[in-house]
């Protein structure tokens, strides 16, 4: 178990990432330290990705030297899921940052519970 | 008769296209435009429905020239056909129905990007129902989740704002875990395809190897989309984002959405996992418990409830509580009863949220349900309307909920170390609904005398009150037909195996 662990410590890492960035997308009470909490979790899942689909001494698939056997190359569609998944993160982030903005110009405040609490006197 | 297989590919292409060409048109244009995009996926989905019953079986639709492992995929099936037909059907009654309050609520140069929001709610959740492959579904629920974002905050005020950002981090939080089970599956079998995953975890499971891997990962994807379909705990944004949206967006998010994510989960649990290697997971031991307290809970928090829209909210949770403990059961007739529920709670709740309105509109825009006293009178269609959705609700014979609760019922008396609590749970819960429904329906049918508000007749609403009557038809179509349905459910989930 702990030799498992520790030869595949880069999962081992990954893993704790996506927990600490899922804790602080959760528990934060500052919009802008959410975000980061997500861009902390999706990475972490990207890093996952790309330790699992790095084999050591292949390299990336592109013939080279006319060498053509599948031993010698990686498989290349955790890369793309990587790509794929960084653009959708990408977009999420921006949505948040934009509904941010909107909400820190309407009540000068990052915190979600003072947010709550003017929205109760509002009385909408 | 063969063409009919490119339908669904074309349905989903046709909805992002529309989208794009709807960015750069005038209002009416694209009001128009949308329509008339919702007819004809109506069309192309009826179709693949009907060419898949005729011949009995699904096909898959190569997209692109990769063939099956590598290549990406679509499949249709009964149950796929008929839940992309069915989510057209409610969504156009959304649209048309919350048409003239979206005029009033919805700034006029935002309208246009309104549209081009459903147009990709359309295409995403049609996507979620016909892919084969995981990763697809991954991209296509975040398009879904960013496209019902902008459907709860585009009508602007301080409340949505703040529900939609509520939303965005619970369905962030959710779709992070999914993210994550759908890498360690594809890590786990080498797959993305959902037939080739689903043979390598038969294979893993036979050989007894990495269990507790493929319980992590079943347990992340089934939590990530409970959160999405916001199951009981995981409800807190759930009655501001409903509550105070453009009366359309509150049907579409309540009936649409979630069931998208649940259908996705339906498909996961057939289709990836394989229903034998999920049932003897103790995942759907938690899932049936959570769906209990949701229906509890859901119920408890919309009788204390003063708003009429919040309200109806809140009995959502309720009702996604149901379909999670059919889910719960592990049998087949808990999953057919919960197919089921999927579309009886569809077509009921955007019913409600459309009736809900026109009582509202008659007792000066407020939803506190002092003010609704006698609102029935005033919109007399609104009254009738609603009072069906809710009698549908409570589980009346005749109407659709009937129906649902007549098969939760079988379906928990065929397993029987859950059937005394989810009997017990089903009949506290009815009781429930039946409290704050049949509140609200005295609450709009008790006469007052003197009220500043005026009537409305049929003249002034003629498209809205063409619009409750087709909810009304539907929902007792669901209610009286409801074998052939059941039939094709029972039909479409042999298929998915």
């Amino acid at each position: 178990m702990g030799a498992n662990l520790f030869a595949n410590y880069g999962e081992a890492i990954a893993m704790i990432l996506f927990g600490i960035g899922f804790g602080n997308l959760l528990l934060q009470n500052n919009l802008i330290k959410k975000i980061i909490g997500l861009n902390i979790m999706d990475s972490a899942v990207y890093l996952f990705l790309a330790e699992k689909g790095y084999v050591n001494g292949r390299v990336a698939p592109i013939v080279f030297d006319g060498v053509q056997e599948v031993e010698a190359y990686i498989n290349p569609i955790p890369s793309g899921l990587v790509l794929t998944g960084i653009v959708v993160s990408v977009s999420v982030t921006a949505l948040m940052l934009s509904i941010t903005i909107r909400l820190y110009r309407r009540y000068h405040t990052l915190n979600l519970d003072e947010i709550s609490v003017q929205l109760k006197k509002e009385g909408l | 008769m063969d063409f009919i297989r490119n339908f669904p590919a074309i349905a989903i292409l046709l909805c992002l296209f529309a989208g794009i060409i709807t960015s750069g048109l005038k209002q009416k244009a694209a009001r128009i435009l949308n329509t008339v995009l919702i007819c004809i996926e109506l069309v192309l989905n009826g179709c693949t429905l009907f060419y898949t019953v005729i011949t009995g079986e699904a096909f898959v639709y190569v997209m692109g020239k990769f063939p099956a492992p590598w290549g990406n995929e679509i499949r249709a099936g009964v149950l796929e056909g008929m839940m992309g037909f069915f989510f057209c059907v409610i969504m156009l009654l959304s649209m048309l129905g919350g048409k003239k309050k979206l005029f009033d609520e919805v700034e006029e140069s935002k309208m246009s990007l309104y549209y081009v929001l459903t147009d990709l709610l359309l295409s995403s959740l049609l996507a979620l129902v016909y892919t084969n492959d995981l990763f697809t579904a991954y991209v296509f629920v975040e398009i879904n989740t960013i496209a019902a974002c902008g459907l709860i905050m585009i009508r602007q005020n301080g409340r949505t704002i703040e529900a939609a950002v509520r939303y965005m981090i619970m369905s962030l939080l959710g779709s992070g875990m999914l993210l994550l089970g759908i890498c360690m599956l594809y890590d786990l079998t080498g797959h993305l395809l959902m037939s080739n995953i689903k043979e390598s975890v038969q294979l893993i499971v036979a050989q007894g190897s990495y269990r507790v891997p493929i319980l992590v990962t079943i347990a992340l994807m089934c939590v990530g989309l409970a959160i999405k379909s916001a199951l009981f705990p995981f409800h807190a944004w759930l009655p501001d984002a409903y509550g105070y949206s453009t009366v359309s967006s509150a049907a579409m998010l309540s009936s649409l959405v979630s069931k998208g994510y649940i259908f996705l989960l339906l498909k996961i649990i057939y289709r990836v996992l394989g229903f034998d290697v999920f049932k003897n997971s103790h995942i759907i031991d938690v899932l049936f418990v959570f769906g209990l307290m949701g229906m509890i809970f859901g119920s408890l928090n919309a009788i204390a409830e003063n708003d009429v829209r919040r309200m109806i909210a809140f009995s959502s949770v309720a009702q996604i509580g149901y379909i999670y403990m059919g889910i719960g059961m592990g049998t087949k007739a808990g999953m057919v009863a919960s197919a089921f529920h999927i579309l009886s709670h569809a077509a009921t709740k955007s019913l409600l949220f459309i009736a809900a309105i026109g009582l509202t509109d008659v007792s000066g825009g407020s939803r506190k349900f002092i003010e609704l006293t006698g609102a029935a009178y005033r919109n007399k269609w609104a009254g009738v309307t609603f009072t069906v959705g809710s009698l549908s609700m409570v589980g009346v014979p005749m109407f659709s909920g009937f129906i649902s609760k007549l098969l939760f019922a079988q379906a928990a008396v065929q397993n029987h170390a859950k059937m005394l609590p989810a009997l017990i749970v089903l009949a506290i819960s009815t009781i429930l609904n039946a409290i704050y429904f049949m509140k609200t329906v005295i609450r709009i049918y008790t006469p007052v005398e003197n009220t500043p508000y005026e009537k409305i007749t049929f003249k002034d609403m003629k498209l809205y009150a063409v619009i409750l009557v087709c909810f009304i038809v539907l929902n007792v179509l669901l209610g009286i037909s409801s074998q052939p349905v059941v039939d094709l459910i029972e039909q479409g989930l042999s298929m998915f195996a």
